[in-house]
C-alpha cells in the first residue's frame, strides 16, 4: 500500500475578485509514494509544484480527484475528510515543512519544536529533550532555544521549521524547498535527516531547487507539467 | 466522539435584517472554532444564541443532548457556572468591578461549590500567576488594572472552574498588539492544557489562523464558508471569503 497517493487530482482557482477568472493548475495528477521512498517534484517555476504539495497536505482543497493517505490502518481522503479527521492525520501521519515559519508570537523555539511531539502523546520532558537535540544538530545553539524565533534570520527560522517537521517522525513528510536558505553545513544535516527518515520508512515528497541535494536524496522525479491553457 | 454542542436551522430576524439565516454548526470536545466576518454579519448574535443568552425564532441548540433554549433559566445558569464560560469583549462586562481581583476569581469557584477560604485564595493566587498578573495585586480592584490585565483577569475568572466549553467574543479587541500576542499565547496554552472547546468570535483573521482548528465565515446572517482554518484562509472558495482574506494586511 502506498503511504500517500493521488487519484485523478485536479485543481483550479476561481478568482471571484477578478471577474471570476478560472486558472487551471493541476490536471489528473496520479502520484503514488511508497514507505521509505523519496520523490522529488520537478518542473518549471509556476508549473504547480507548490500547489500540488498544498493539495497533498489538505491546505488546498481539490477541484476533483482524491488524495489518499495511509493513516491508522486505512486510507483517508484528505480532500474530502472533515476538519477533525484532517487534524488527526496531520497530528499522527502527515508532516509538512513549508518555506515559512508561522507561529504565535512569544512562544519559545524549543517549545515550537516540542509541541507536535506532545500532541502525539510524548511527555513534556522527553519532547523538550528531543527538540533540543534536533535543534542542536541543525546548528541552532542552546542560547537560542528559549527565544521566540520572530527575530531569527531566514536560515535560522527555516531550521526551526525543519526541526519541527522532522521531530515527530511522521510516516509521510512533505518538504517545500527545505534547503533554500541554508549554508553548506546545514544542507548536509538536512540530507542526512532525509536519509535517516527514509530508512525509518518515511515516505517523502519534496520540492528541491538545489539539484545537487535533489539527486542525492530523491529515488525518482515526478514531472509537474504546466497546463497548456494556463499559459 | 460526539459533538458537545450542536445547532440546527437557526433563524433570527431583527425586522427585515436577517441576523441568523439558517445557521447550523457543531463543536466537539477540545476543538477551537473561530467565527469570522465583518461587523453586522451576525457573528456575535450567533454566539449569544448558542450560549442561550438570546433565543432564536427558529431552530435548536443542543448541549450534551439538552435543548439550551427549552431548559429554563435556572438550568441554564447552572450550566454557565459548571460547564460553560463566557469571555466578553469588554472585560468590564465579565468582571465584578467592586470586588477585588482575587474575589473575582474566587467568586466563580464559590458559585461552583468551593467553601474553604484558604483553598479558594490559594487557587485564585495560582490563576493570577497563570494569566501573568502579579499575585501581590490579588486585593486590588479591577479598575486599577490596565485593559489587558482586566482581560486576563476575566479569562482567569472564566477558566478557574475548568469549563468544557468557552464562548469568547472578540477577546483581543481593543487591546494593544503586544498585549494581543500575549493573550493569544495564553489562550492557546490554556486550551491545549485543559482540553477546552472554544467558540471564538473575532474579526482578527491572523489571530483566528493561529488559534482555531476550524473556521466559519459569516455574512449577512449566513455561514458562507467553513472548514479547516488553513484551507478556508489559503484556498477560499466563496467570493466574500476571498475578499476578506485579500483585505488582511500582512505584517
Amino acid at each position: 500500500m502506498s503511504a500517500i497517493r493521488t487519484e485523478g487530482l485536479s485543481k483550479d482557482f476561481t478568482l471571484h475578485l477578478q471577474g471570476g477568472i478560472r486558472i487551471p493548475v493541476l490536471r489528473d495528477v496520479d502520484l503514488a509514494v511508497a514507505p521509505g521512498e523519496c520523490v522529488a517534484l520537478a518542473g518549471p517555476s509556476g508549473a504547480g509544484k507548490s500547489t500540488l504539495m498544498r493539495c497533498l497536505y489538505g491546505n488546498y482543497g481539490a477541484g476533483s480527484g482524491h488524495v489518499w493517505v495511509s493513516h491508522d490502518g486505512r486510507e483517508v481522503d484528505i480532500t474530502n475528510a472533515d476538519a477533525r479527521e484532517v487534524r488527526a492525520v496531520r497530528r499522527d501521519t502527515l508532516g509538512y515543512v513549508s518555506q515559512f515559519l508561522r507561529v504565535i508570537p512569544r512562544v519559545p523555539t524549543q517549545q515550537i519544536v516540542a509541541e507536535p511531539l506532545m500532541a502525539r502523546g510524548a511527555g513534556r520532558e522527553e519532547a523538550m529533550a528531543h527538540a533540543a537535540a534536533l535543534l542542536k544538530r541543525l546548528n541552532l545553539p542552546a542560547t537560542l532555544h528559549g527565544l521566540p524565533p520572530a527575530t531569527f534570520s531566514g536560515g535560522e527560522q527555516q531550521r526551526v521549521n525543519l526541526a519541527r517537521g522532522f521531530a515527530p517522525g511522521y510516516p509521510v513528510l512533505l518538504l517545500d524547498e527545505p534547503t533554500a536558505s541554508l549554508d553548506a553545513a546545514n544542507r548536509e544535516v538536512v540530507v542526512a535527516l532525509i536519509a535517516e527518515a527514509k530508512r525509518a520508512g518515511t515516505a517523502i515528497i519534496g520540492i528541491f531547487h538545489d539539484t545537487e541535494v535533489r539527486d542525492r536524496v530523491a529515488d525518482r522525479l515526478y514531472e509537474v507539467a504546466p497546463l497548456q491553457d494556463a499559459a | 466522539m460526539s459533538a458537545l454542542l450542536t445547532a440546527e436551522g437557526l433563524h433570527l430576524h431583527f425586522g427585515k435584517v436577517a441576523a441568523l439565516d439558517d445557521v447550523a454548526l457543531e463543536i466537539h470536545p477540545g476543538e477551537v472554532v473561530a467565527i469570522v466576518g465583518e461587523s453586522g454579519s451576525g457573528k456575535t448574535t450567533l454566539l449569544r444564541v448558542l450560549a442561550g443568552m438570546m433565543a432564536p425564532q427558529q431552530g435548536q441548540v443542543l448541549y450534551a443532548g439538552e435543548d439550551v433554549h427549552a431548559m429554563g433559566e435556572a438550568a441554564r445558569r447552572r450550566l454557565m457556572r459548571s460547564d460553560w464560560g463566557f469571555v466578553h469583549q469588554n472585560p468590564r462586562d465579565g468582571l465584578r468591578l467592586r470586588v477585588s481581583a482575587g474575589g473575582n476569581v474566587g467568586e466563580r469557584l464559590m458559585a461552583a461549590g468551593a467553601r474553604h477560604y484558604g483553598n479558594i485564595r490559594a487557587e485564585a493566587t495560582e490563576w493570577l500567576k497563570r494569566v501573568e498578573i502579579d499575585p501581590a495585586r490579588i486585593d486590588d480592584m479591577p479598575l486599577q488594572f490596565s485593559g489587558g490585565m482586566q482581560q486576563r483577569l476575566q479569562i482567569a475568572r472564566t477558566l478557574v472552574t475548568r469549563p468544557k466549553l468557552v464562548f469568547m467574543d472578540e477577546p483581543t479587541g481593543g487591546l494593544d498588539v503586544s498585549v494581543q500576542a500575549r493573550l493569544l499565547d495564553l489562550i492557546r496554552a490554556l486550551v491545549a492544557e485543559l482540553g477546552l472547546a472554544v467558540l471564538i468570535v473575532t474579526h482578527d483573521i491572523a489571530a483566528a489562523r493561529l488559534l482555531a482548528h476550524r473556521m466559519l465565515v459569516m455574512r449577512r446572517g449566513q455561514v458562507v464558508e467553513q472548514g479547516l482554518t488553513d484551507r478556508v484562509l489559503d484556498d477560499p472558495q466563496h467570493p466574500y471569503t476571498q475578499l476578506l482574506v485579500s483585505s488582511v494586511l500582512a505584517a
